[in-house]
């Protein structure tokens, strides 16, 4: 019984420190129903990646499969964040933004494979390579003058 | 069967019931391994619930079905917490509830680098009758498990638990080194080990087209483990090690599939061990939890 009332603690325990770090996330979050206003600051990891970086050519340029799978990647593994149609949410700002656009492939890809562990984004170097340049190829298919749709595009 | 087992029921319950009430998945990108970790950690805010089973053999003795349920959580990006409830059913013998783990991995560097290390710890809180073989550690050999359950379960471990997890991506290719240092909190000595895996998804590039069947969705590998003594006697004498191909099947639908079939590499180790898991990530567990507690605004 000791060994059940000690697994209980532990859970309690693991429950208690969710709800903090939840509450925590929660903290920088916009009242509802705003529109998530995003500190140009946080564009600034772009400017970061190293020039070597910064200079890699997409492999994947022509491939003409490149922005389909991007846009289904995406819906798997980024859109929780960054909301369905990259428009941003109060968890990751929009990928609409011309910071993110004019950026470079490379920079792109850059940021993909470290993340910015930081700021709660993980690396996503376990995508292989491939499917990371057809996120990017993904991202700088979007248009950044035209705005969000309304309403989200339906996931897989 | 024990009463005591219950746990593990409920961590299945619990599997199932946030899986149902659970928000739309997100599609996990696993690797296949069951007791070396690579450098990725669970992404901020979600949780995974995993339940693994080790079906294991016994010379001169009972075969045994061991298994764990899981429960990780992403507390930042560079911190991920895990909490374990473990059991065990020996043929011919009894079911027993065999103790809970905590664990804890860090990400020590912010950037992608060659070599990527991740700081693991974990407390152990169990009785002499686990055999989950998450880990082996010292000279855990197969002649370990011939006691009973009844015997076996008279001695408690509270153990703590140390690794450097050194992991590496290469073309596609993940490959890991994890070294291990535990130690019994009672007056025992330090304990060794190793694991060493590798693994690559069967396609790197993604398919333009929504597929269950994709071979983006397999990931591959091999994964060896073994133990390499404690303080006294540090080395490969008297220690059990094994060879285990593994695969993981991720699922569009958010679960991820595992299996591995281990062979052991000499006569102090089990003859053959089946591994298989299944696992669900599950979004916005924090929020969840958060808007519980709080109410909706």
């Amino acid at each position: 019984m000791k060994a059940i009332a000690a697994a209980l603690a532990v859970c309690a325990s693991f429950l208690a420190v969710s709800v903090v770090l939840a509450q925590n996330q929660n903290a920088d979050k916009p009242a509802a129903g705003a529109t998530p206003k995003y500190d140009p600051a946080i564009y600034a990891e772009l400017q970061k990646a190293p020039e070597k970086a910064r200079n890699r050519v997409n492999p994947l340029q022509n491939d003409p499969d490149a922005v389909a799978a991007g846009a289904i990647l995406f819906q798997q593994h980024c859109a929780e964040c960054h909301g369905d149609s990259a428009q941003g949410s109060r968890k990751a700002p929009s990928l609409r933004a011309p910071e993110v656009q004019n950026a470079t492939p490379g920079t792109l890809f850059w940021l993909i494979t470290n993340g910015v562990v930081r700021k709660k984004m993980p690396v996503w170097s376990k995508l292989p390579e491939a499917q990371r340049w057809q996120l990017v190829r993904y991202i700088q298919s979007l248009d950044a003058a035209a705005p969000a749709p309304e309403s989200p595009a339906p996931k897989p | 069967m024990s009463s005591f087992c219950w746990p593990v029921l409920l961590g299945l319950f619990g599997v199932s019931l946030l899986s149902i009430c659970s928000p739309p998945p997100v599609h996990a990108q696993e690797n296949p391994y069951f007791v070396a970790y690579d450098h990725y950690l669970e992404e901020p805010g979600n949780l995974e619930i995993e339940y693994f089973s080790t079906f294991g053999t016994q010379r001169n003795g009972n075969n045994f079905h061991a298994y764990w349920a899981e429960f990780e959580y992403g507390a930042t990006a560079w911190w991920t917490t895990e909490f374990y409830l473990d059991g065990q059913t020996t043929f011919h013998d009894s079911t027993i509830f065999t103790g809970f783990r905590w664990e804890n991995r860090f990400r020590v560097l912010k950037h992608e680098h060659l070599i990527n290390p991740v700081l693991y710890v974990e407390y152990e809180n169990k009785n002499g009758a686990d055999k989950i073989l998450k880990e082996v550690e010292g000279h855990d050999v197969e002649s370990d498990f011939l006691v009973s359950n009844a015997e076996a379960r008279k001695e408690h471990i509270h153990e703590i638990e140390l690794k450097l997890i050194l992991s590496s991506t290469f073309k596609g290719w993940n490959f890991t080194e994890n070294t291990l240092a535990a130690k019994n909190l009672s007056n025992s000595p330090w304990e060794f080990g190793y694991a060493l895996g590798a693994s690559r998804p069967l396609a790197l590039k993604a398919s333009p087209k929504h597929c269950t069947l994709c071979p983006q969705n397999f990931v591959a590998g091999v994964e060896m483990y073994g133990g390499l003594g404690d303080r006294h006697s540090f080395g490969l004498h008297d220690t059990s090690h094994y060879l285990a191909p593994a695969l993981a099947w991720n699922l569009p639908s958010g679960w991820t599939l595992r299996i591995s079939p281990g062979f052991g590499l000499n006569d102090k180790s089990h003859r053959f061990l089946m591994r298989w898991g299944v696992a669900r990530e599950i979004t916005g567990f924090g929020s969840m939890v958060s808007r519980l507690f709080r109410g909706h605004k």
